[in-house]
């Protein structure tokens, strides 16, 4: 996905660029609102993660600009105040989410993902890999004529696969996109749900190979 | 809030004066009617006696050589044309009685003009008499003739009786018209306090603008004062607000980049030891910005209690709300969120602190939650309440415990392993008990934590 | 003649000798004496009177039948004796009664009258009585009594301007044939006398017509009806109408209110200061003032003015009639009035 992210704090937007990119995503960083302007005025995000305390002005004058602009891209709102106090102007101003600092990214993922449920899917959020179609806005999987729904944990393990197809990805590395670090899981946790993705894929062309030693990859046969 | 201690009425007190006030007047105005009356009674009646005694004198004249007096009919019986009086004279030449009532007392000084009057009592009666003179001349030289003639007083008495009666009903009317007058007076000078009142009174706990309806000189510098007050007290209201928002932004951003930068290490690390030490790290980290998040949330909760407003709140719209809001959170555990059960149900109260306070019951739940369980909340409404219930599969509540759960900082004994700082629970209590409404902690009988709101209905 | 020699000597004699004095006014001459009621009755009432006691006894019998227990003592004596019992002794008598108008007025201006008020006085019409003390309960007219067969040529003369020109136009027949009161006799002829004289001028052309006829002079009404009756007399001026008219016995005569004025005694009844028994004497005062001015025709007052066409001059009570009662204004007028009636 690409991301804009409007972060007047330097250190926390360049960590929080990073910590995206781990994911595969792609970020652009505006340390201002007039920054921010020129950005969404010429390219189309996927995502808006907006901070409310800006040197040049509030985030939600932001979200009026944006708004009175017909642009419709899905905006996350992160703050560092109490959340009593900000938030129920933000949503009516049009933020479609919120979340308090510091960022628990596995919870960040879950929530653009929400958001974009609700927004409905775009042409950006389907996916296609030989016979199969997957929808990571609602999270459907297409094999053929049927449709599957996935639950969470299968859709998270099942997008960071089809995101890098013929990738291999470790045991830990899988744990770290799939649990939040306050679970106690093991590693054999992700065989459990590798072995749920693979019964949804059987019958079509597009396997999870198990990669002794290293990890898991998706792949077309 | 504290009740001010009444101690009198302005308008009271204003009434009690202006009364004061009128009944002296009206005392005055009977004394001031009835003197005049009685001297204008007296006036006439001295009037009519002169008259008379000057008709006795005229008539007045000298037969060989010594006074003749021929009373005139009229003299005496004009003295009993209204009221039936009776009548006294004296005609005296000097100090010699020439006819009439010797005993008949003289009124001691005749004046420049020949009259002279005077009050005395006469065989029984109060008697009014005017007395006149003149100078005569006779075979035995000169020597002043003198006719005094004297009347009782029942005319006098009627007409002091009827002066009396008319000067009662004059200052009885005055004292009527002026405590009507006092009572518009009295609240056409209150109503500007009134007005200043009710303004001041319809207005919401947070409109602190300063007041610019007109107001009358006297009240002015109240006005000053109540405005100048309300401008320091939405200062210092803002100040705190303002003060909790930045220390919020301060502690909360370093805390974000910490923990960010610690994400990324523990994706480039590998050695199964560093990476349980970077996750315990990344917990710590989550604990401290709870706690810190609470703390600040508590100090917001317990500055808006302070001034809590009564808006309709729609709890069914609210609580959908918060559920939406924590799925995102609850599908990384896989855990499910329902709603079995939604009455329709409006309660007055604060929207963001009913939030904040299923938001923390939910957070709960949620946290305490293992993976693959689900969470039922719902919204019931009968005659007297209304009930928000969130019941979890979880460990439950410790028995016995769920009164000190609520206290500040303290957490299940059982919590081991969850984050949480203990105010979530302290700040529903709260909130809750600010709507009038009570937190119960249960367990249930198949096991697993239900915690409710209870809102009783008007 | 008597009588004024006493009051003179009681002005000079010192105060401490006013009790005896006081008795011995009280030895009046009197002219009748009646008792009513049981004699040996509780509570009496003592009444000294002007008026015959043939022509008051109707009211007294009228007010026993109301209260048959109260015995009344009727003493009739002459208004100059009333007056000074009334005055010196009057804590002997409950109520005087006299026709003495000016006489009864003085007594109570002068404070020798109670105060009298009930529910009756305040119905009473304020002519009849004065100050609550003296209280009228009859209207008599001052009327002439002629002789008819003296009158037969000219016919009866309807006023005193008639009657002056008959006597100017005939002094032979009717010289020493005129009677009139004595004014220095008798309180009643001086306040007819001296009441015309304000009225009219007619009074002293008349008075100098019967003075140049050798008028005769009376001290009384009834002695100039007998005279009238008998023939000594053809003109009795001033008589009292109601004796006339009592007198049913009488033929011959006429009795004429003059139809220019006709001069109206009240007679009235007042409570000495001193009664022995004043709530009886004002309830019996209650009671005559009742009849006359009740709706009983035959007891009232104006039973038989009222068909007559005559101008009423009806006496004022009040003041004014002190006027005539000073010393000074008597001596002047009964110096003319001499004048008038005696021209030697």
């Amino acid at each position: 996905m690409r991301f804009l992210l409007i972060e007047d704090n330097a250190p926390l937007a360049a960590a929080v660029v990073d910590r995206l990119s781990l994911d595969g995503h792609v970020v652009d960083h505006a340390g201002d609102l007039e920054t921010a302007r020129d950005y969404v005025a010429t390219t189309s995000y996927d995502m808006i993660l907006l901070d409310i305390m800006l040197p040049d002005g509030d985030g939600s004058s932001f979200l009026t600009h944006l708004r009175l602009t017909e642009n419709r891209t899905p905006t996350i709102v992160l703050t560092a105040r109490s959340e009593i106090s900000d938030r129920i102007s933000l949503l009516d101003l049009g933020a479609d989410d919120y979340m308090v600092k510091p960022i628990d990214f596995a919870e960040l993922e879950a929530r653009c993902r929400a958001v974009l449920r609700r927004r409905g899917s775009s042409a950006s959020s389907v996916l296609s890999l030989g016979a199969i179609r997957f929808d990571s806005a609602s999270g459907v999987l297409h094999v053929g004529a049927a449709a599957t729904q996935l639950r969470t944990r299968e859709l998270r393990l099942f997008e960071v696969l089809i995101n890098a197809p013929g990738m291999i990805f470790s045991k830990p590395a899988l744990v770290d996109r799939l649990f939040s670090y306050d679970e106690e899981v093991s590693e054999n946790a992700i065989e459990v749900y590798v072995a749920r993705l693979r019964k949804h894929l059987a019958g079509s062309d597009v396997t999870i190979t198990t990669v002794r030693g290293l990890g898991y990859k998706l792949e077309q046969t | 809030m504290t009740r001010p201690v009444v101690q009198g009425s302005i308008r009271r007190r204003l009434l009690v004066l202006l009364l004061c006030a009128s009944a002296v007047l009206a005392v005055l105005v009977y004394f001031l009617v009835q003197s005049v009356a009685r001297q204008v009674a007296q006036q006439s009646q001295d009037n009519i006696l002169t008259a008379s005694a000057l008709s006795v004198i005229d008539s007045a004249r000298i037969v060989d050589g010594s006074v003749m007096v021929d009373l005139p009919y009229a003299a005496l019986s004009m003295l009993d044309s209204i009221t039936d009086e009776r009548v006294f004279y004296a005609v005296r030449l000097g100090d010699e009685l020439l006819t009439g009532y010797a005993e008949l007392p003289r009124p001691p000084r005749v004046g420049a003009r020949g009259t002279a009057q005077l009050s005395a009592e006469f065989l029984g009666e109060a008697v009014r008499i005017a007395a006149v003179t003149r100078p005569f001349a006779t075979d035995l030289g000169r020597n002043v003739l003198e006719v005094s003639v004297a009347q009782t007083l029942s005319g006098q008495r009627q007409t002091l009786a009827w002066t009396s009666r008319l000067s009662l009903a004059v200052g009885a009317g005055f004292f009527a018209l002026t405590v009507v007058l006092a009572l518009l007076i009295a609240r056409a000078t209150i109503q500007p306090l009134d007005r200043l009142t009710a303004s001041v009174s319809r207005r919401g706990p947070t409109d602190l603008r300063p007041v610019n309806a007109p107001v009358p000189q006297e009240m002015a510098r109240l006005v000053t004062s109540l405005n100048g007050f309300m401008a320091r007290l939405e200062a210092s209201l803002n100040r705190s607000e303002d003060f909790i928002a930045e220390a919020a932004h301060r502690v909360r951003t370093p805390l974000a980049v910490v923990r960010t930068k610690a994400e990324i290490i523990q994706r480039q690390i590998h050695k199964p030891e560093n990476r349980k030490a970077m996750a315990e790290m990344i917990e710590a980290i989550d604990e401290s910005s709870r706690t810190a998040g609470q703390l600040l949330d508590h100090a917001m909760v317990s500055f808006r209690l302070d001034s809590l407003p009564r808006d309709r709140v729609d709890l069914r719209a609210l609580m959908r709300d918060a559920v939406e809001r924590i799925r995102p959170v609850a599908e990384i555990a896989d855990i499910g969120l329902d709603i079995p059960h939604a009455d329709p149900a409006t309660i007055s109260g604060d929207a963001i602190l009913l939030q904040s306070a299923v938001r923390n019951l939910l957070d709960n739940a949620v946290k305490y939650s293992p993976a693959d369980t689900r969470i039922e909340i719902s919204l019931r409404r009968d005659a007297r309440a209304v009930r928000l219930e969130v019941r979890d599969e979880g460990p439950g509540f410790p028995p016995g415990t769920s009164a000190a759960l609520t206290e500040r900082f303290a957490r299940g004994s059982n919590a081991k392993g969850v984050i949480g700082s203990g105010l979530g629970l302290t700040i529903v209590q709260d909130v809750v008990t600010a709507h009038g409404g009570r937190l119960h902690l249960d367990n249930q009988h198949g096991g697993g934590a239900c915690a409710s709101l209870l809102f009783p209905l008007p | 003649m008597r009588q004024s020699a006493l009051s003179l000597a009681l002005r000079s004699v010192p105060a401490a000798l006013l009790m005896i004095c006081a008795s011995l006014a009280a030895a009046l001459e009197i002219e009748d004496r009646r008792r009513f009621g049981p004699a040996d009755a509780a509570r009496s009432l003592r009444i000294l009177s002007t008026t015959d006691t043939a022509i008051f006894a109707p009211r007294i019998e009228s007010y026993l039948r109301t209260a048959p227990e109260i015995g009344i003592d009727y003493i009739v004596a002459s208004s100059t004796d009333v007056m000074q019992a009334a005055t010196d002794g009057g804590d002997a008598y409950d109520l005087v009664i006299s026709s003495a108008m000016d006489l009864q007025t003085k007594l109570a201006n002068d404070g020798h009258v109670q105060r009298h008020s009930s529910e009756v006085t305040r119905e009473v019409p304020a002519w009849a009585k004065w100050n609550d003390m003296v209280f009228a309960f009859t209207q008599e007219p001052a009327a002439i009594v002629v002789s008819d067969a003296a009158f037969a040529a000219e016919g009866i003369p309807r006023s005193r301007q008639d009657l002056i020109d008959v006597l100017r136009r005939n002094p032979e027949r009717f010289r020493g044939k005129v009677g009139t009161y004595d004014v220095r006799e008798s309180g009643l002829g001086y306040l007819f006398a001296t009441q015309e004289s304000r009225v009219s001028e007619t009074y002293w052309r008349l008075t100098e017509v019967m003075g140049g006829l050798g008028a005769r002079l009376y001290c009384c009404s009834s002695q100039m009806i007998d005279a009238v009756s008998g023939g000594d007399l053809f003109v009795a001026y001033n008589v009292l109408g109601s004796y006339a008219l009592q007198r049913q016995d009488l033929s011959g005569i006429s009795i004429i209110l003059p139809s220019d004025f006709t001069t109206i005694m009240l007679r009235t009844a007042v409570i000495p200061q001193g009664a022995p028994e004043p709530e009886l004497a004002g309830d019996f005062v209650d009671h005559v003032l009742a009849q006359a001015f009740g709706r009983d025709p035959l007891l009232s007052v104006d039973r038989w003015l009222s068909n007559s066409e005559m101008a009423l001059s009806r006496i004022n009570l009040g003041p004014g009639l002190l006027v005539y009662l000073d010393r000074l204004k008597r001596a002047a007028f009964e110096n003319e009035w001499t004048n008038a009636i005696l021209q030697e």
